[in-house]
């Protein structure tokens, strides 16, 4: 039998003013459970509070009922009272009778008459809530991060430094990402590698690092605290405990001219390589696709060459090596993956056209972003000297073009890609630097340098390296001989301009990595129809994802730069160590259970779940036989937002707190309405 | 005596039922005809929920939620969305005018647009009068003394 005690507050005057709360207080005395009821000035005041717990005790209350402000206002406050007194805090309710009632009526009359019925369909939800008991789940303090860029790299060594263990993928032979193949950066001018390259040895070296580069995420399954995580190690073809990277393979290798990626297709790399200088790890790796010996096994022929191998003294070049599958427990993980460029030549994937009029990948001195880093990166192939692709001659015009792909739905992405007006304007002044007597255009839609010294930074660009910037797009680039013929329009003069450069620079769209949709699909996490991951909140939760325990720092959640990425991977790292302050994990118990007797297994609770929070589960007899399949509500996963419920057709899952005897006693309630 | 509509509000926690929080804080002045179910998400409301409210006394009701693409849940309201788009279809199957059901999106911070929908669903009804059709096929309705009825959306 039901004891509810009902506690009616006046707030001083706010609720008083126009809410008769002696009268309330009376009224629901006489409703059936309750056991005593009564008002007083401030309910969330400590003798209010006392007055409860009291009555609790006294009264041997079932339930509590706190008629006075918003929910969201108090519901813990009393939540805590109650269970000072001895009672299960989900016993303990509110009537909201403050800003659902007397803020928002002045007949005073209406507003008693209301804020008695908004009492009575609480009174008969507590009837029948039920104690809940707070979940608690295991955490594994362990993390993995996903992507060995600039931002993979911070979020890992944070973590580690946090304390806790780090599983760092990358499916790159080297960490470093795009960043280690920046010349300098803006707004500083500093040098990427000389900033870059010592937190890359740092996170080799970190005791609580576990570096699995040249791999990928095969599969995740679990929840918060609690994923397994299958790691793909792609063969190297080279042993890493022998290998000292000493190098005498690549050096041996007979194949030489194959595009480097490192070097974004303008340097020249072997089958055996290791991708830059300064890789980490420092070890090799066998282009199958390219290397003779492979090439020849593909067509059934004997192996060939093998010169790496003869080279190498420690017999570390294993041709025969085989893809491994290592799996890992983790509590959280970090998707760093990044970004790409967007190609601007003919051949585009589905869903995006090329930029054929710019003649991009015909004319090799139309070259992109990352292309002009290498030509002005020491370690590039032109070891930091301004050549054109085509003659190796210096240019002494070039003309860059921005906005190539970015903020033109024609091309499929409607988005500002935020870094490409700062590097067109550090590429301006590298250039100057390099060529003193060479002239930079630039054709720009809208000059955003919006972060700590970046407008100074194309300010300077402008105003003292002499930079020239037209505001325009331009339509056309066609070869002429020795020049490229720029044809374009400048909207702030009003006319047509045609400049003839030697070389072109397309500042093209940060688009994020292929495969990303199958990775965030592995994970569980939304992703927006550029296939960049989608925050859980733009504003508040901004690297978390919509999965509980998977966050995301970096370019793979929209275009950013260093600093930013840095930032994210940070916050992205500090609320994993958050995570991991506990052993276990703590969640509200307003979850949904499931009824196996009467479930039918039909599994539309599991396509309704935004959370994948339904998992199946086999029923078996004592021999073992299956008897049924029926859905289970992981608690560690589920939200609590009902949709599943009122979804089920055997009406066999029940969400905790809001069950539907708990509503329909609510709606019930209403029948005698008292106005 | 004039009617005065009785109305019945199935709201989620985060964006309505906060919204009409804000209009309380901001004293908007409204209608005093509206009583609040408060449900975590529009995704958990049963349109049997909807039947029961009218079989129980209401004249009239309001279904308010996040906006779409604003969920708390991610998703629920398109779940809800796609739901009531069907149940509106057999409204006329069970003897229901749509005009009695306000279906609307309020957000946290849309107090006055609640304030809106609740002034002129309460309008709204006053001039549909008095719905007593299903009243007239069920017991007289006790306050609150018994448990969901068998008749309507009663739990198994």
């Amino acid at each position: 039998m039901a004891r509810i005690g009902v506690f009616v507050c006046h707030c001083g005057e706010n609720i008083g003013r126009t809410v008769d709360c002696a009268r309330v207080a009376e009224a629901l005395m006489d409703h059936p459970g309750v056991v005593t009821s009564v008002d007083y000035k401030y309910m969330c005041s400590d003798p209010g509070q006392s007055l409860i717990k009291k009555a609790i005790e006294e009264h041997q209350l079932t339930g509590v009922v706190v008629a006075a402000c918003s929910p969201h206002m108090h519901e813990k406050t009393f939540r805590r009272a109650a269970t000072a007194a001895g009672l299960n805090p989900f016993l303990s309710e509110m009537a909201n009778v403050r800003e659902h009632c007397s803020w928002i009526h002045e007949d005073r009359d209406a507003a008693t008459a209301k804020a008695i019925d908004i009492g009575r369909t609480i009174i008969e939800k507590v009837k029948l809530n039920t104690p809940l008991e707070t979940i608690r789940i295991p955490v594994t303090r362990r993390a993995l991060v996903i992507g060995g860029g600039i931002a993979g790299i911070q979020a890992a060594l944070d973590i580690a430094d946090g304390g806790r263990e780090v599983v760092l993928v990358e499916k790159e032979p080297s960490i470093g990402g795009h960043m280690s193949q920046l010349s300098e950066t803006f707004p500083t001018l500093d040098c990427s590698q000389c900033i870059l390259t010592p937190r890359m040895v740092e996170v080799y070296q970190h005791p609580r690092i576990k570096l699995y580069s040249y791999s990928e995420v095969e599969a995740v399954e679990g929840y918060i605290g609690n994923f397994t995580v299958t790691v793909r190690k792609k063969a190297r073809s080279v042993d890493e405990d022998k290998c000292n990277g000493c190098g005498a393979c690549t050096q041996a290798c007979p194949n030489r001219k194959i595009p480097s990626g490192f070097d974004a297709g303008l340097g020249k790399r072997p089958a055996i390589y290791v991708p830059f200088p300064q890789a980490v790890p420092n070890l090799p790796v066998i282009d199958r696709d390219r290397c003779t010996l492979f090439i020849a096994r593909s067509k059934g022929r004997k192996d060939a060459c093998m010169k790496c191998a003869q080279a190498c003294p420690k017999g570390g070049v294993d041709f025969d090596q085989q893809d491994r599958l290592v799996t890992e427990q983790v509590g959280a993980i970090v998707v760093a993956t990044g970004y790409q460029l967007y190609s601007i030549g003919r051949e585009q994937p589905p869903g995006l056209s090329g930029y054929g009029e710019y003649d991009y990948g015909d004319v090799p001195d139309v070259i992109d972003g990352l292309q002009f880093e290498r030509l002005a990166s020491a370690s590039g192939p032109t070891g930091g000297k301004i050549q054109r692709p085509s003659d190796g001659k210096e240019p002494q015009r070039i003309v860059f073009l921005q906005c190539i792909g970015s903020r033109d739905p024609a091309k499929g992405m409607h988005y500002c890609s935020k870094i490409c007006c700062m590097y067109v304007a550090k590429h301006t002044m590298l250039y100057k630097h390099k060529v003193h007597s060479g002239q930079a255009t630039v054709f720009y839609m809208d000059l955003r340098a919006n972060g700590k010294g970046y407008d100074e930074f194309t300010r300077r660009a402008i105003e003292e390296e002499g930079a020239q910037y037209v505001r325009g797009r331009v339509s056309r680039l066609y070869r002429d001989g020795e020049v490229i013929k720029v044809r374009g329009f400048d909207t702030l003069a009003g006319e047509p301009v045609e400049i003839d450069a030697d070389m072109v620079v397309l500042a093209t769209a940060m688009r994020p990595q292929p495969g990303i949709e199958t990775l965030a699909q592995k994970l569980s996490v939304s992703y927006d129809g550029h296939g960049f991951i989608n925050e859980a909140h733009p504003k508040l939760r901004p690297v978390e994802t919509n999965t509980a325990g998977v966050y995301v720092a970096g370019a793979c959640q929209a275009p950013r730069d260093i600093p930013d990425s840095v930032a994210m991977a940070s916050a992205a790292a500090s609320k994993v160590l958050g995570l991991f302050a506990n052993e276990q994990l703590e969640r509200e118990p307003t979850v949904a259970r499931v009824d196996e007797g009467s479930c039918t297994g039909c599994f539309h609770c599991e396509r309704v779940c935004a959370y994948n929070a339904v998992e199946r589960k086999e029923l078996r007899d004592r021999k073992g036989n299956l008897v049924k399949v029926v859905a289970y509500v992981n608690p560690g996963v589920c939200q609590g937002c009902g949709t599943c419920q009122a979804t089920c057709p055997s009406k066999s899952i029940e969400l905790q707190g809001f069950t539907d005897p708990q509503i329909y006693a609510e709606i019930n309630a209403l029948g005698g309405w008292a106005s | 005596m004039s009617f005065e509509p009785k109305v019945t509000a199935f709201v989620c926690n985060w964006c309505t039922y906060t919204g009409a929080d804000l209009a309380g804080t901001s004293r908007l002045q409204m209608a005093s005809n509206v009583r609040i179910i408060r449900l975590p998400c529009t995704g958990r409301i049963d349109p049997l929920f909807l039947l029961k409210a009218f079989e129980r006394g209401a004249d009239g009701l309001i279904v308010s939620g996040c906006h779409p693409a604003d969920c708390h849940y991610n998703a629920g309201n398109y779940h809800a969305r796609r739901r009531f788009a069907i149940f509106r279809e057999l409204l006329d199957v069970v003897g229901l005018d749509p005009a009695r059901i306000t279906f609307s999106w309020v957000s946290a911070s849309e107090g006055n647009k609640w304030r809106e929908v609740v002034d002129d669903t309460v309008e709204r009804i006053r001039g549909l009068g008095p719905f007593t059709a299903y009243r007239d096929l069920t017991p007289p309705a006790v306050s609150g003394a018994e448990g969901p009825s068998a008749t309507i959306g009663g739990a198994p």
